[in-house]
């Protein structure tokens, strides 16, 4: 035995140059996490530069250039009632009894000749829209707001023709022309005027595109994902399967589009551009993301549960049914949320399959042609009308509100099954 | 190699296992193992790590099936039908041979879920009311029911792990089984919760053929009224408690329990 005095000088851990290790050690650690805390920070700033790009841009899109039209209907002359406004023709019935040609002297008579001849072709059919919701206004006097015509819209972003930006600043001094938050946007479809399109038809088409897809790739997907776990021999048969599944999980979309138009459109030719083949289509690229996410799932619940189940007489089926799925489900989720979220940004394979094509009605079903949310960004994108370029951008805030609530249905969900072991 | 004592005439056997032996692929697991189990007796196998004991267990109720690698061959009978014969059904077994493991495995559903599970599965209840008393009165043999009356919808996963293996155990006798097999059953278990399952599988003793693996041969000792020695796969000896850890016929036993390996 040494002194204690003696030792301490020698133990290795007592070195200068062990304390030297430890500092590097620790400096090592301190730089780690600031090149992590940097990542981090980069991605984030890059997230609100972009979102905060879209909803400066995309405001301007959810506006329209308005003009104000008050419209006398006492004393317009105009015939009509409850009953035939709400018959299915009222708007021709309209249009034949002179509405159009009412709006347009109401509008000269108020914002002069000029103005008036700026205000949209299809102003009228708004007008006509309102009676058709409220016909009591027959017998009163009251206030429009119409749409500008897309000259005027972009003289009043000091584009275009000089005549149509002088006559922009008189009709804002005025106080007869306003950007106004434009409700329509939202209801209406597309169109070629920037200012009467509108987003639902595009919205619409998504929603159904994507009932179909996840109807058809949850269920295969999970059914999948259960027999290979559960049921399948581990063989090479089952191997070979694996792997085709990991390679289609990493085909290119536009791949999908190829074969949804050779083969789908084979079966069912007289459904172009319906949502029930885009859903088809889409729902092929899914499926092997949620076979995936939902194999690991379900390899992840602890093989004590299923012994439990089983040691008490469950059958095979009764284990997955009550015991494996439930565990499993929050993992399956989160697979369907990340191969839903794709599919409902996807273009290129719906182009191929004809959902690009110009569909001014909202679709009525699963087999009437439809367009979807990112197509439409994409076809708004390449119009040459200026008056698009902020619709465009108010299409993608919608296409990111659409994905937030999805996914926070998927997130709701995947909380309220999710448990512990 | 396997040496049979003299066992009283009381022991009327519930399970007999002639010439098992069980192969994992073309390792051979266990060989040629025959043995007797009695009903209404805590029958123990001991041995060291890795000899085949819990692997012997696991044939009993079949829940070898699940590995795909491995083979039984033998026979093992429960009331003499051939509990590996194409005309026994693997559930109906089941329900007829329960099971306890190491590591405490409530399923996540609440306490009340636990245990009315099998019940449920099997069709044992007609009625709430039925299904109610099962629960309460699985709950009280397992000695769980004064603890958790109150809190049958917290989830069986809140408890501790004694009261969890407590859980387990209400969950197998559930299903009014006729034999319990318990793979070390209170290893992971604190010297508390680990006496309270002793004196659970005592007093369930009287009703039921169970079979307990342990490593400790002070537990095999305290519970079971037979012991089986295995090593290395072989069973080496079987025979009344008392007899094995006091005077046992064979030199490994001997070793063993005295502890000169393990």
């Amino acid at each position: 035995m040494t002194s204690s005095a003696d030792t301490g000088a020698r133990l290795p851990t007592r070195s200068a140059a062990f304390e030297k290790r430890l500092r590097q050690r620790y400096a090592q650690e301190r730089r780690f996490k600031l090149f992590g805390l940097f990542a981090i920070i980069v991605s984030i700033a890059i997230l609100f530069v972009l979102l905060g790009n879209m909803t400066i841009n995309g405001i301007g899109g959810f506006q329209r250039a308005e003009l104000e039209v008050p419209i006398d209907f006492a004393e317009s002359g105009l015939a009509g009632d409850a009953a035939t406004l709400s018959q299915p023709g009222a708007v021709q019935t309209l249009e034949i009894q002179g509405l159009p040609e009412i709006v347009a002297f109401a509008a000269e008579q108020h914002i002069g000749a000029a103005g008036a001849e700026q205000l949209s072709q299809h102003a009228w059919r708004e007008v006509a829209d309102d009676l058709r919701a409220d016909p009591a206004m027959l017998r009163e006097q009251k206030t429009f707001w119409l749409p500008a015509s897309g000259n005027l819209a972009q003289g009043m972003d000091g584009e275009g023709s000089p005549e149509l930006q002088a006559l922009a600043t008189q009709l804002k001094r005025a106080g007869v022309l306003e950007k106004r938050f434009d409700w329509g946007f939202l209801i209406r479809s597309d169109a070629t005027d920037p200012q009467q399109v509108g987003v639902w038809g595009a919205l619409k088409g998504s929603i159904l595109t994507m009932i179909v897809t996840l109807a058809l790739a949850f269920p295969i997907g999970v059914l999948s994902a259960l027999y290979l776990e559960e049921y399948a021999p581990k063989n090479r048969w089952t191997d070979v399967i694996e792997v085709s599944i990991n390679n289609l999980a990493a085909v290119p979309s536009i791949i999908f589009g190829l074969l949804g138009l050779a083969v789908f459109l084979w079966i069912f030719p007289n459904m172009r551009s319906a949502p029930l083949i885009g859903g088809m289509t889409l729902a092929l690229m899914t499926m092997p993301v949620i076979v995936i996410s939902g194999r690991n799932a379900i390899k992840a619940v602890p093989p004590s549960i299923r012994d439990g189940a089983l040691a008490v007489g469950a059958s095979p089926v009764q284990v997955v049914f009550h015991h494996v799925l439930p565990l499993a489900l929050p993992g399956i989720l989160t697979g369907t949320i990340i191969g839903m979220a794709r599919a409902l940004g996807e273009t290129a394979p719906l182009l191929l399959i004809g959902m690009r094509a110009f569909v001014a009605t909202p679709p009525d079903g699963f087999t009437s042609p439809a367009t979807v949310l990112p197509v439409q960004i994409f076809l708004w994108s390449d119009e040459i009308d200026r008056g698009f370029i902020e619709r465009t951008s108010a299409a993608i805030i919608v296409l990111l509100l659409f994905l937030l609530v999805m996914n926070a249905l998927a997130i709701y969900l995947r909380n309220k099954f999710e448990k512990t072991w | 190699m396997t040496v049979i004592h003299d066992m009283d005439d009381k022991a009327e056997p519930k399970m007999r296992a002639s010439d098992v032996s069980v192969f994992y692929g073309d390792k051979k697991a266990i060989d040629d193992v025959s043995i007797d189990i009695p009903t209404k007796f805590v029958t123990a196998f001991i041995g060291p790590s890795g000899c085949g004991k819990s692997t012997f267990l696991r044939t009993l109720n079949r829940m070898n099936d699940t590995i795909p690698s491995a083979r039984v061959e033998g026979q093992i009978e429960l009331d003499g039908e051939d509990v590996y014969s194409s005309g026994m059904d693997v559930v109906q077994l089941r329900a007829r041979v329960g099971m306890v493991f190491q590591k405490p495995n409530p399923f996540p559903k609440s306490i009340y879920e636990n245990i009315a599970y099998g019940p449920k599965i099997h069709g044992l209840a007609e009625s709430k009311g039925e299904l109610d008393e099962i629960v309460e009165r699985s709950l009280q043999r397992a000695g769980l029911w004064n603890e958790v009356k109150d809190r049958l919808g917290e989830s069986g996963t809140a408890l501790s792990g004694g009261q969890q293996q407590r859980l387990c155990i209400a969950r197998a006798i559930a299903v009014d089984p006729e034999v319990i097999l318990m793979d070390e059953p209170a290893s992971a278990l604190d010297p508390i919760a680990t006496a309270k399952i002793e004196e659970l599988i005592d007093d369930l003793a009287g009703r039921y053929a169970i079979v307990i693996v342990t490593h400790s041969m002070q537990q095999a000792a305290r519970v079971s009224q037979r012991t089986a020695f295995f090593h290395l796969g072989k069973m080496v000896e079987y025979g009344p408690t008392d007899q094995i850890f006091t005077n046992p016929l064979e030199e490994r036993t001997k070793d063993y329990i005295t502890g000169r390996y393990g």
